[in-house]
């Protein structure tokens, strides 16, 4: 007896060829030319990624210049928190330095951001007042030095 | 907050205790809600028309082609809110194309392949097909052509040719229901395989995953099946809903037995992660996990099901009671996979802190285009309703 194939097979092999072969196709055209250059993914999204302008200058930029500061900073309890934190970005002020091309952040709800009280926050860690009553009126630099926050100003 | 970072002071507001910077945004957002709730109602569609055939639920028969289009339907949208959510329409598509055996989201491309092309698409040919080339010759311009095409130019229907038909499409549904499983479990899995993570982390997962798939398909398919028969104006067959809804009610048990069993384990064991997510799911899950998922998703379906188990009166009531069932249903399914992907990325790693979400309404991430991508199916349901017309088939005699 002769081997019977059903012909719905036989066409749905051809059209599956057809499918994989389109497929496979495509692939080809959408993939881009340097994915698996390096692994499983796009070569070019290195030069991608490499392409954005920097903003931050980094610690050491900053100690070139304000070794002083540094000094000062390190004297006392914010001696861990990097320039950068409080001044924001500073490879600009880095490359060409102006007073103007750095933040200087003087308000109150600024130190707020770490130093408002927070339940939620370490206590023994981070030391909080409240914003709202703790010497209203006045900025919180006029009696705290920033890199120096226990050297109080007369 | 420096000019440029609106949003992340406005997120930073909402902050509490401590955190690590790069989980103050949440990277899946609406979109990855959608998904899985997405693809749990392909796999669910698509088991319960293999009661039908594979374990002869007969009475089940007039929900079977409507649960295989609605699961087509569902799946053919399925991978488009990653797509979007990934928001380089010029590149996301290459995590379909590009699949790999060590990454647990690249090898979608393959799962959905085999699932789409494998199972579903040769399922509805093998059924339709001896309709489809009785519609090619009974029509007329157009539509002529597009019948043929699509019955690939095969126009046989001896005895013998259908009976192969049936035989195929038997082997393609036995195939299927492992598929069916394979695909939403994957889905789980990416969730459970996560270490770092430990709402996500538990073998248990995928078949929690699963079976809040087989209730949400199922319960898709009914209100599907009553939306549509009332379109159609015709008399909705009450016993069916009945049939349905027993296999709801014990879906349902099961997919409730199981994530409590999962609760349970994780309340039982208290590991250090344990504190924090006390405070998650008290805090900011409340209203989604116990409210929406527990109360009105679970216990009062349950409740409702229970008692349409021995309740056979008024039809009518009856019909409203089923319709009320399968919303609830649905709101508490889209409510667990918002408990998993959101809830999972509110609190930090640290164990010590919590960001918050806001979803917003408009842009590629947003509420929007989420609820575009969870209408868009039932427009292809009503094209594919039009083209492959269930109730004008030919009448089967097996």
């Amino acid at each position: 007896m002769k081997f019977y194939i059903p012909p719905q097979l036989t066409r749905l092999s051809i059209a599956f060829a057809i499918f994989i072969t389109l497929f496979l196709l495509l692939r080809k055209l959408l993939i881009p030319d340097t994915f698996g250059q390096y692994g499983h993914y796009r070569g070019d999204s290195l030069t991608d990624n490499a392409l954005p302008v920097v903003h931050y200058a980094g610690q050491q930029a900053c100690l070139e210049c304000h070794q002083d500061i540094e000094d000062q900073k390190q004297a006392d309890v914010h001696s861990r928190i990097k320039c950068e934190t409080c001044h924001g970005p500073g490879q600009k002020h880095s490359e060409s330095a102006e007073a103007t091309n750095i933040l200087k952040p003087d308000s109150r709800e600024f130190c707020g951001n770490c130093h408002e009280k927070n339940a939620a926050r370490r206590s023994e860690a981070v030391v909080q007042i409240i914003i709202n009553e703790h010497n209203t009126g006045k900025k919180c630099i006029e009696c705290h030095n920033p890199h120096q926050p226990w050297t109080m100003k007369e | 907050m420096e000019p440029g970072y609106p949003h992340l002071t406005e997120i930073l507001s909402h902050i509490q205790g401590y955190i690590f910077p790069n989980e103050i945004d949440l990277q899946w957002g609406i979109l990855i809600v959608v998904y899985p709730f997405i693809t749990g109602l392909v796999a669910g569609a698509f088991i319960l028309a293999s009661l039908e055939r594979v374990f002869r639920v007969k009475i089940l028969k007039p929900t079977y082609q409507l649960a295989l289009l609605t699961a087509l339907s569902f799946l053919l949208v399925a991978t488009l809110p990653l797509i979007s959510h990934l928001a380089q329409p010029l590149r996301a598509y290459e995590i379909m194309i590009t699949p790999h055996g060590s990454s647990a989201m690249a090898i979608f491309g393959f799962v959905y392949l085999w699932y789409l092309m494998v199972v579903l698409l040769l399922e509805i040919w093998f059924d339709y097909r001896q309709s489809m080339v009785i519609w090619s010759q009974e029509k007329t311009g157009i539509m002529k052509w597009v019948y043929k095409i699509i019955t690939l130019g095969l126009s046989d229907i001896s005895p013998r040719t259908l009976e192969w038909d049936r035989k195929l499409g038997y082997f393609i549904t036995v195939i299927g229901i492992p598929s069916a499983f394979i695909l939403h479990g994957y889905v789980g899995f990416i969730f459970g395989s996560i270490k770092a993570n430990p709402w996500w982390s538990t073998p248990l997962m995928p078949i929690i995953f699963l079976f809040s798939a087989m209730v949400s398909g199922i319960a898709m398919v009914m209100l599907i099946y009553m939306v549509v028969s009332y379109i159609r104006t015709k008399d909705l067959d009450i016993n069916v809903l009945d049939a349905i809804g027993k296999y709801l009610f014990f879906v349902l048990i099961l997919d409730f037995t199981i994530e409590g069993l999962d609760q349970i384990h994780r309340i039982y064991e208290a590991e250090e992660s344990f504190e924090t997510i006390k405070l998650l799911v008290e805090g900011k899950l409340y209203l989604t996990l116990f409210i929406s998922q527990g109360l009105i998703g679970t216990l009062i379906p349950l409740g409702l099901l229970a008692f349409l188990q021995f309740y056979k009166g008024r039809i009518r009531l009856r019909k409203t009671l089923y319709f009320i069932t399968g919303i609830l249903i649905l709101i508490g399914v889209y409510s667990m996979r918002w408990n998993v992907v959101i809830g999972g990325q509110l609190f930090s790693k640290s164990f010590s802190g919590f960001t918050s979400f806001k979803v917003g309404l408009i842009g590629l991430d947003g509420t929007l285009m989420a609820a575009f991508w969870l209408i868009l199916p039932f427009g292809i349901l009503a094209f594919l309703l039009w083209l492959l017309p269930p109730w004008k088939m030919v009448p089967e005699d097996y």
